[in-house]
């Protein structure tokens, strides 16, 4: 909960990470490199107070994880979205039993929502019966640009796909978030490209795809999908500390998504811990869209209470105090248009 | 010029495809060191996981500069610190080609990819030079915007980077052309202009975003790139109402 002005905000970090990146873990250079990618984001992006030394970032365990999402961070509760690199570290990238251990014990802050990679068959199946049984999954989280033997790569919209999503469907796991956005790249497939999301929305209309990092750099894009498509999501991952070092620039995508989508698709997340929420959190609540930028109107309060929680806490049945509950909006003007003949009508109107 | 000073200009017209900018002004080239007819060049990029697909882009374009330079002899070509340099920097030193470099990885070819920023690239430049139109008279009628012609814009260097970004998709630049059109040179009806206009804004602010965060993650790996970086041509502040 972060209040200020009289005003309180119930808080949701709906992508939040406990990894192991030390040197002991990466099974090669490429987990070296990765961990140094992520380390070069959060030296980068963060505020110079808010930088965490190398050594803390490899490896920063349960208790500080503890402390810095629900003691520093004003966190009410919190998502695990993690990703297994089994190619890049021995144990995998992602701790899943140190996580699932603390959402155990904290079920009142915490949920942790495991993968599945479609590649892996008739064995991936059962172990995503096996793994929805033993985590109770509400939600996934799918690293398409993941690399496997040979591949480098799979997509939303292969046909083993769709049987992992049935699979899904069946099992009650209703929120699919879908990593498009910086790092690990396929070759050919260009893993910000989302118009496979645009295939499984339209297939799967009683799931939620979140796109995390909000398709960015292919904002563009993701809006148009997102615009069509009622089930799919914005997760602010990675978007969110630019309104520190790029505030017009955060301004303007944010402007964008409240245009394309509306105030009731987007939700707020750190990416902990390659960002730290606290600082978010008081940014967020403290911004505001530039006059300059004649494009956007201005951000409301209700807004900022919808993308900072109430949004991901719907999605997730995560109790919220009525005083604190606000009723959805209507769609934006633009979408989703009942309406895919305006949408197709207007695919010309693609620039690219 | 000196020999250096051309092989720099030569790199100078091989740009990022996707954040539209010349590898020279992004700080990409880490070195350049002319020996007598002989080139060696290393580039560099903001992160190992940069797409190699678009590592080998950029690589393979320097390489094909400086090679049609009538002096050079023999050109290296390296690209440092990426999970794929070794990959990439055999391939080039063989001209392999990307196929050949990737093998059976590479299903596609970067033609596509190519032409996809390249639209991307014009529709930015485009929303650029209509969003100065309506900054400069902010009561101006969004739909009036689809009849504006090439002469009308202003002689700037957001009208030039229009015009460049025409003529590399092939669109006519004659100065009773609509700015307005799509990659095939189509203009929008009336009712259509608001829409796509908005459309190509979200394209520009996508384009922008990813030059912010690549110059920055560059500047974050190899501190020293700060001088080489030369600042992005359209400052995001440029394209805002002034009061």
């Amino acid at each position: 909960m972060y209040s200020k002005d009289d005003v309180s905000y119930f808080i949701v970090d709906a992508h939040i990470a406990l990894w192991d990146g030390r040197p002991e873990n990466q099974r090669n250079i490429h987990g070296k490199q990765f961990i140094d990618c992520f380390y070069d984001y959060h030296r980068n992006l963060s505020p110079e107070s808010e930088v965490w030394s190398y050594e803390e970032y490899l490896y920063y365990g349960a208790e500080r994880l503890m402390n810095d999402l629900f003691r520093d961070g004003y966190i009410d509760y919190a998502i695990f979205q993690p990703v297994n690199l089994g190619e890049f570290y021995h144990r995998g990238f992602s701790q899943t039993e140190e996580s699932f251990a603390l959402a155990t014990a904290n079920p009142d802050k915490l949920t942790y929502n495991h993968y599945f990679d479609s590649r892996n068959g008739e064995a991936g199946l059962d172990q995503l019966r096996a793994d929805a049984e033993r985590f109770n999954l509400r939600g996934v989280k799918l690293y398409t640009a993941e690399w496997h033997g040979d591949s480098r790569g799979w997509k939303l919209d292969d046909p083993w796909a769709y049987r992992y999503f049935e699979v899904c469907q069946e099992l009650g796991i209703r929120n699919i978030h879908v990593h498009k956005g910086p790092t690990i790249r396929p070759l050919d497939r260009d893993s910000f490209d989302v118009a496979d999301i645009d295939h499984v929305a339209t297939d799967f209309t009683d799931l939620n795809f979140i796109v995390e990092h909000c398709g960015l750099p292919r904002l563009d894009d993701f809006c148009w999908i997102a615009t069509q498509e009622p089930n799919v999501h914005a997760g602010l991952a990675v978007a969110m500390p630019f309104i520190h070092t790029r505030p017009k620039y955060f301004a303007q995508i944010i402007g964008e998504l409240l245009y394309w989508i509306g105030e009731d698709r987007i939700q707020f997340a750190s990416d902990y811990a390659i960002w730290t929420p606290r600082w978010l959190v008081e940014a967020f609540v403290d911004f505001q869209i530039p006059e300059e930028l004649g494009d956007y109107p201005a951000i409301t309060t209700e807004q900022k209470k919808k993308i900072l929680g109430l949004n991901a806490a719907k999605m997730y049945d995560i109790p919220v105090p009525p005083e604190l509950q606000l009723p959805a909006a209507a769609e934006p003007a633009v979408g989703p248009r009942g309406a895919d003949k305006t949408a197709e009508s207007a695919d010309h109107l693609v620039g690219a | 010029m000196n020999r250096h000073d051309q092989a720099y200009a030569a790199l100078g017209t091989v740009v990022d495809p996707e954040l539209d900018e010349p590898i020279t002004e992004l700080g990409f080239v880490r070195s350049l060191v002319i020996t007598g007819d002989d080139v060696e060049v290393h580039l560099r990029l903001p992160t190992s996981f940069c797409a190699p697909n678009f590592a080998y882009l950029m690589a393979s374009d320097a390489k094909d500069v400086l090679v049609k330079l009538d002096w050079t002899e023999h050109v290296v070509v390296e690209l440092d610190d990426h999970h794929d340099s070794d990959v990439i920097n055999t391939g080039l030193a063989a001209d392999a080609g990307y196929r050949g470099t990737f093998g059976q990885e590479a299903e596609d070819s970067l033609d596509e990819l190519r032409v996809t920023f390249r639209r991307k690239a014009h529709t930015a430049a485009m929303e650029r030079c209509l969003t100065e139109l309506l900054r400069v008279d902010p009561q101006r009628d969004v739909a009036s915007l689809g009849r504006v012609q090439l002469r009308e814009l202003p002689d700037n260097q957001t009208t030039a980077a229009l015009l460049r970004r025409r003529a590399a998709l092939g669109l006519s630049v004659a100065p009773t052309e609509l700015v307005m059109v799509d990659h095939e040179g189509h203009g929008y009806a009336s009712d259509d202009v608001s829409l796509a206009l908005r459309r190509a804004r979200s394209t520009r602010i996508s384009i922008d975003g990813n030059a912010h965060f690549c110059r920055g993650l560059l500047r974050t790996r190899y501190p020293e790139a700060d001088h080489a970086q030369t600042p992005a041509f359209v400052p995001l502040s440029a394209l805002t109402v002034t009061h």
